[in-house]
């Protein structure tokens, strides 16, 4: 992969990160309908790796899994000379000191400094465990999940790790994990475009405010689809036209869809007719971000 | 004083509603709100702020661009992908440090041979203690995209139990983040229950399997309601199966209830609005949640 904004420009790969704010709202199943959908080569990346859903809806066929571990530090007592450097520079706290390091790996970012640091080469490293890669596809789709160890904090890691996975090329779709801190950070990051998926309740409405806030810092384009759609007219619409933000979608609230939902079965089963509404969707993205990457 | 934390693995199960709604059936409680990142019951509670403070945490790099002699030992000891390279040759290239991937582990600071590069103190967000009509709350926002909601969830819910000291309180209600990851565990760690909402879909039931699993493993009590328990009935009662089969209380099923967004809406809780058929269901889920801790 390369750094900054090279890829966009350089590969054919066009990267739409499906993202809510607010949990609940339906993501997963729009970013497996946007999947289904489109007929070019397509890729799906499920990093709401602390609850990774996509694989129930899309039942695709696993071929692989891949092990995804952080490094982390063990100290070889025979060449540590007690001189304490490493629990002083470590950012998080991650050593404790008491004649020799003691390294507390729940804290450790296994960033590598105490290693590259320490005088007499007494810091090692060796991996931890923190969840497992599934590798698979349903059909012309390809899937790739994230799925992390229990207990274990570092949910970006192992999202770095999935989209590590990226093919690089045709249409890749990133169901993203709620909220608006550091994991979903690190799974709308340079994506060409962000669809936020929002229900018109007040929740709905002001958590995606918040993912507003940070993908405008992140400075992707970005545009909205309300799921469990009532009126044209609701809070969800009346913002999007007084901000000037593309609202690019509906599903209607429909109470067969949420119990088809119930029993894994996807949209597309229920609500063939909703493809057109997709592929259109899909293409107005594309223009969006054309002209966004034109500016 | 006790402190039952009401989690759901899954977002949007409706956690935020049986808080809020605990929060209206409680006595001398103190709310805490632990979705930091996103969130939701001061919508409902509508807190009146007497007291905010700035939360810093953690550093982020940053390359004064007068003093780097352009070697590249930042982009190599990088392990975070923060360091961005512009133009190929090193040397003559400009570096620069993308604080949104930046982790602050200070090893581009450290390891710099010319010291040009800035540890800044990181702005994390903000919390409040706060009046509601039930009582104190305490609350945050993280700022947008900040790392550490952990640490943020960690004051919240310290100065809830100091609130909870000086006012008499004796139940903290605190609305958790969704997730298993490093908020929830901030959330979970000593408290004296859980309570997981779940919804019964089988995502709903996956997920609840994972956060029973954590607070397993983090040993507190678990207690399980199933939200819009109608939807499917088959996966409600497979839900009621599972919490008895590990060791987790039941404590009942709520049905779809149009009447809980229209109660939101108006900025109450389903509690105050009074109607729908959810507002018994929910004060039995409570019962037995005060029965339990
Ligand atoms: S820096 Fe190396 S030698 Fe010094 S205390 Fe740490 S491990 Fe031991
Ligand atoms: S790898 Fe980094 S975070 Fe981990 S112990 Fe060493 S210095 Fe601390
Ligand atoms: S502080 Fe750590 S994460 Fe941030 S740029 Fe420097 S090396 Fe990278
Ligand atoms: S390590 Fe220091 S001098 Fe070298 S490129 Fe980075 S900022 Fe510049």
């Amino acid at each position: 992969m390369s750094t900054g904004t090279g890829s966009k420009t350089a590969g054919k790969i066009f990267t739409v990160a499906v993202a809510s704010g607010k949990g609940g709202t339906g993501k997963t199943t729009v970013a497996i309908s946007m999947a289904l959908c489109a007929e070019t080569d397509v890729q799906l990346l499920d990093c709401d790796v602390e609850e990774p859903n996509a694989h129930i809806l899309l039942k695709p066929s696993i071929q692989g899994n891949e092990h995804v571990s952080m490094p982390v530090p063990f100290l070889d007592e025979a060449k540590c000379t007690g001189c304490g450097k490493c629990s002083g520079i470590c950012a998080f706290n991650a050593i404790v000191f008491l004649k020799k390091p003691l390294f507390l790996p729940d804290l450790c970012h296994s960033c590598g400094l105490c290693m590259k640091v320490c005088p007499g080469k007494a810091i090692m490293e060796k991996p931890r465990h923190i969840g497992i890669l599934e590798i698979g596809a349903k059909g012309d789709v390809g899937f790739v999940s994230g799925c992390l160890d229990i207990g274990i904090a570092s949910s970006p890691a192992l999202i770095r790790a999935v989209r590590k996975q990226s093919k690089n090329a045709g249409l890749e779709i990133i169901d993203c994990p709620p909220g608006t801190a550091c994991s979903f950070v690190t799974s709308v990051k340079d994506s060409d475009f962000v669809l936020l998926v929002t229900e018109p309740t007040r929740f709905g409405l002001h958590d995606m405010t918040l993912a507003i806030k940070v993908i405008k810092q992140l400075k992707l384009p970005f545009g909205v689809l309300v799921n469990k759609s009532i009126s044209d007219d609701d809070c969800i619409g009346k913002y999007c036209s007084s901000e000037k933000i593309p609202l690019l979608m509906r599903i209607p609230d429909d109470r067969s869809i949420a119990e088809a939902y119930s029993r894994g079965v996807d949209l597309m089963e229920v609500k063939p007719e909703l493809k057109d509404g997709f592929l259109k969707m899909i293409d107005a993205v594309r223009a969006i971000a054309e002209e966004d990457g034109g500016k | 004083m006790k402190e039952i934390v009401v989690i759901s693995g899954k977002g949007g199960t409706g956690k935020t509603t049986i808080a809020a709604s605990f929060a209206a059936l409680a006595e001398n409680a103190v709310m805490a709100d632990c979705d930091v990142d996103a969130s939701d019951l001061h919508l409902i509670l509508r807190p009146v702020i007497k007291t905010g403070n700035r939360f810093f945490c953690g550093h982020e790099a940053e390359i004064r661009k007068n003093d780097c002699i352009s070697c590249g030992a930042c982009l190599a000891n990088c392990r975070f992908e923060a360091v961005k390279m512009n133009g190929d040759v090193a040397g003559e290239a400009e570096f620069s440090i993308d604080a949104s991937a930046c982790d602050g582990c200070g090893a581009c600071v450290y390891l710099c041979p010319v010291k040009a590069i800035d540890f800044h103190s990181r702005y994390c967000g903000e919390w409040f203690v706060s009046d509601t009509r039930f009582g104190p709350m305490v609350h945050a926002v993280l700022a947008p995209g900040a790392e550490n909601s952990g640490k943020l969830v960690n004051l919240v819910r310290m100065n809830a139990k100091k609130t909870a000291e000086e006012t008499g309180g004796n139940i903290i209600i605190t609305d958790g983040p969704p997730g298993i990851g490093c908020p929830v565990i901030s959330s979970v760690t000593g408290a004296d229950a859980v309570l997981a909402v779940a919804e019964p879909t089988l995502s709903g039931l996956h997920d609840l399997r994972r956060i029973m699993e954590l607070a397993r493993h983090f040993g507190i009590r678990t207690l399980v309601c199933v939200n819009r328990s109608d939807m499917n009935t088959g996966i409600s009662e497979e839900i009621e199966k599972l919490s008895a089969e590990s060791g987790a209380v039941f404590a009942g099923r709520i049905p779809y209830d149009d009447e809980i967004n229209r109660a939101h809406d108006g900025g109450i809780s389903i509690i105050e609005h009074g109607k729908g058929e959810s507002v018994g269901r929910i004060r039995e889920v409570w019962n037995e949640t005060r029965r339990n801790i």
